[in-house]
């Protein structure tokens, strides 16, 4: 991994996101909802990452922090080179068609009033000067790639089903041929033969263009499937960054591991294995531990968890893991650092 | 009349048409079901099926126009839903019936805050006052697992993560006690743990409550964990139904049995491609005539073309109550 250099598409790098609370009558600033606190890690350029982790933990709002759909509190998002987190808005416009977001609402995310050949010829129109026989082309080939039959081209989105609305997102999305995309959830509203028929897609897709994605879903047999390496994420920071097959033989982190016993069988015939049912009380992201943000669930944590934060660090060649157990393991890189400056060293990186 | 001998709800021969500029769309077709106190019964399909457009239609949820209900009853005890006024529809809604919605963000109100959605319906159905509604509504968002719930309360549904607003939804479903829940994709948005969590909340209703479930969803796994009966929906018709052991042990309906072979497993071998079903769901635009998974099928014969094969009980019985399928093949214990 030393000797041979490998080119990260995307570099993030302490990056935080923090939702101001007012209260009271004269709605005074009392605190922040740290949505994202200090996360870093990269994505090479054709690799997919899988973000997975607990409900509310902070996975879209890494999504579209990357994306510059949120200004971020801290930190730097490098995609090809350039911060994203500090591009003026020219620039990012310019930026924009490289790197696009499958959302999680697909309905909240389409204009009712347009028909679904306007809502995925809509980035064409933007960003390319194509006469309309080419823009009507590429929306019909969008949709036989995503499964969505022709005669619903003039159709509006309330009357799709759920699923059938998720796909024309991920049309929409892959309009303009981006190099990196964001899913959020991609796949959660369909059927299992779509899901399968959407993953085989995005997988030609990067055999053929090189695209590179960053995979937000709870689906773990999916993540396990589509995923090259998968960040774990809880309660707004990374826990465990692994390559895949490591990470599902044998999850390092404690809450890597209730996470992955926690998945249903898909058959009632076969035997499950042991689940580690989690207790304790869920923090809020307005007001986290002092130690380790997962101390009040873990049933591992001893003392000092409940003092200082672990760090993110490489505990065995490409595996990551910000936990106390696997402090002996001598931490070759150090990556997340929990009080950072607005400073940031990309040097030492090697992964 | 003792537990079980009467279905809490009874549905038979539903058909909805939604008037679209391009014609008919045939949603739901003659589709007969029944759901027992305490049950579980899961609802599976491809995408399109016409799951979602059913459980609206029980409900009065679907706008007329476009859409129209043609034929059919809905008994939810003795009372034909489809039947009474509009008034009394609602009282039933959010009261003996709580509906969870597939999207969210449409069912919830951008413009008010989620402590406010869930104690209107508490104070309108329950009579509860407001600081008991109020604390009624911080000991439901507890149980669906959203922390510091009495601070959450003012924030507006963007505050909220996708899965928080699953639950919040949840919450409001079971804030009334319903005898009935039809839930949507319910838990899509929510990680394993927290599912697990939720499904727990809902095997204990079923047993201290009676309170009997539809569960509509693509995750196979929800359906072996929790499930005791499962239906499958494929082009607005119910192609196969059984408990849920059956199903997966014995699935007749070549539309289930190439489900069950799409998903990827988190423990057995990774697929270098997922399987999936090859060809088109169907547009259907006129009552069947045909079996309208014929041109996916690997078994279609003569038969399927001409003649939309009726519900059969699967090795005896009656329709509705074992096993039972809509397809003219059988596998005959052939492999799956
Ligand atoms: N307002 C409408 N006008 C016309 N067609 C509609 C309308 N609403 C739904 N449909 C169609 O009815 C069919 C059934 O939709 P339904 O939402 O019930 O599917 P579903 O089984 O719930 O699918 P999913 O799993 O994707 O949610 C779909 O083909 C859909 O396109
Ligand atoms: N606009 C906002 N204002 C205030 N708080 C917000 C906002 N957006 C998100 N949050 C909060 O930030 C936290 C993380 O939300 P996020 O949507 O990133 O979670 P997630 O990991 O995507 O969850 P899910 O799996 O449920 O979609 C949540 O506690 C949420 O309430
Ligand atoms: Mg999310
Ligand atoms: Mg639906």
């Amino acid at each position: 991994m030393f000797d041979q250099p490998v080119n990260n598409l995307v570099e993030v790098s302490d990056l935080k996101m923090y939702f101001p609370i007012y209260t009271g009558i004269f709605r005074r600033h009392t605190g922040d909802v740290k949505a994202v606190d200090g996360v870093s890690f990269n994505i090479r350029e054709g690799e997919t990452l899988g973000l997975v982790g607990e409900s509310g933990c902070g996975k879209s709002t890494v999504g579209r922090a990357l994306l510059r759909l949120y200004e971020p509190t801290a930190g730097s998002v490098m995609i090809s080179g350039e911060n994203i987190a500090t591009l003026d808005s020219e620039a990012l416009r310019k930026k924009r068609p490289t790197m696009q977001m499958v959302f999680q609402d697909p309905q909240a995310s389409l204009n009712p009033r347009m028909t679904l050949a306007d809502i995925i010829s809509e980035p064409l129109i933007e960003h390319t000067d194509w006469p309309v026989e080419r823009r009507l082309e590429r929306v019909l080939e969008l949709m036989d790639a995503v499964g969505l039959n022709r005669r619903f081209a003039n159709r509006f989105p309330h009357e799709f089903s759920g699923g059938q609305r998720q796909r024309i997102g991920i049309a929409r999305a892959l309009a303009l041929n981006p190099k990196f995309i964001v899913c959020d959830e991609p796949i959660a509203a369909l059927d299992v033969s779509i899901q399968a028929q959407v993953v085989n897609l995005l997988e030609d897709l990067q055999t053929r263009l090189g695209l590179t994605y960053l995979f937000i879903s709870h689906d773990l047999s999916m993540v396990r499937h589509i995923a090259d390496r998968v960040a774990v994420m809880y309660l707004g920071r990374i826990a465990e960054l692994s390559p895949r097959d490591e990470l599902f033989a044998k999850p390092l982190h404690p809450y890597a591991e209730a996470l992955l016993s926690a998945v249903n069988e898909p058959d009632p015939n076969r035997a499950r294995r042991e689940r580690i049912i989690l207790q304790g009380d869920v923090p809020s992201p307005a007001n986290p531990p002092k130690g380790c943000n997962f101390c009040t669930r873990c049933p591992k944590a001893f003392a000092r968890c409940h003092q200082e934060k672990p760090e993110l660090v490489e505990v065995e060649p490409g595996r990551q893991v910000a936990c106390f157990l696997y402090e002996d393991k001598k931490p070759a890189v150090s990556i997340g650092r929990p009080e950072a400056k607005t400073e940031h060293n990309q040097q030492g990186e090697t992964l | 009349m003792p537990d079980g001998a009467m279905p809490v709800l009874d549905v038979k021969g539903l058909k909805t048409v939604f008037r679209t500029r391009g014609g008919e769309v045939h949603a739901v077709n003659s589709v007969s079901f029944h759901l027992e106190r305490g049950e579980l019964l899961g609802v599976v399909g491809e995408s399109g099926s016409g799951k979602s457009v059913t459980m609206m239609s029980l409900i009065g949820l679907l706008p007329s126009p476009p859409a129209e209900i043609r034929e059919g009853q809905v008994l939810l005890g003795t009372t034909d839903l489809l039947k009474i006024s509009d008034a009394d529809l609602r009282d039933i809604r959010g009261a003996r019936v709580g509906f969870v919605f597939q999207d969210p963000m449409t069912s919830l109100n951008p413009v008010f805050n989620i402590g406010f959605q869930i104690m209107e319906p508490l104070r309108r159905h329950m009579g509860l006052d407001k600081p008991q509604a109020r604390a009624r509504a911080i000991e439901l968002l507890e149980l669906v697992g959203i922390p510091d719930a009495a601070n959450r309360l003012n924030n507006y549904p963007h505050q909220f993560s996708g899965g928080m607003r699953q639950r919040v939804m949840i919450a409001i479903a079971l804030a009334c006690d319903p005898d009935v829940l039809i839930a949507d994709e319910p838990t899509t948005a929510l990680d394993v743990t927290i599912q697990a969590q939720i499904l727990e909340l809902v095997k204990d209703l079923r047993q201290k409550l009676g309170m009997a479930i539809i569960w509509i969803t693509h995750d196979l796994g929800v359906i072996a964990a929790i499930a005791d009966r499962v239906m499958v929906m494929y082009g607005g018709q119910i192609v196969e139904q059984a408990p849920v052991k059956d199903l997966f042990a014995n699935p007749q309906h070549p539309y289930t049995r190439a489900l069950l072979k799409t998903i990827p497993s988190i423990s057995g071998k990774r697929e270098a491609r997922l399987q999936v079903i090859e060809g088109q769901p169907p547009i259907i635009s006129a009552a069947p005539s045909a079996c309208s998974f014929r041109a996916r099928c690997g078994h279609a014969f003569q038969l399927c073309q001409a003649e939309n094969p009726l519900r059969r009980a699967v090795g005896g019985g009656a329709v509705d109550q074992g096993h039972d399928v809509a397809c003219h093949w059988t596998p005959e214990g052939k492999d799956v």
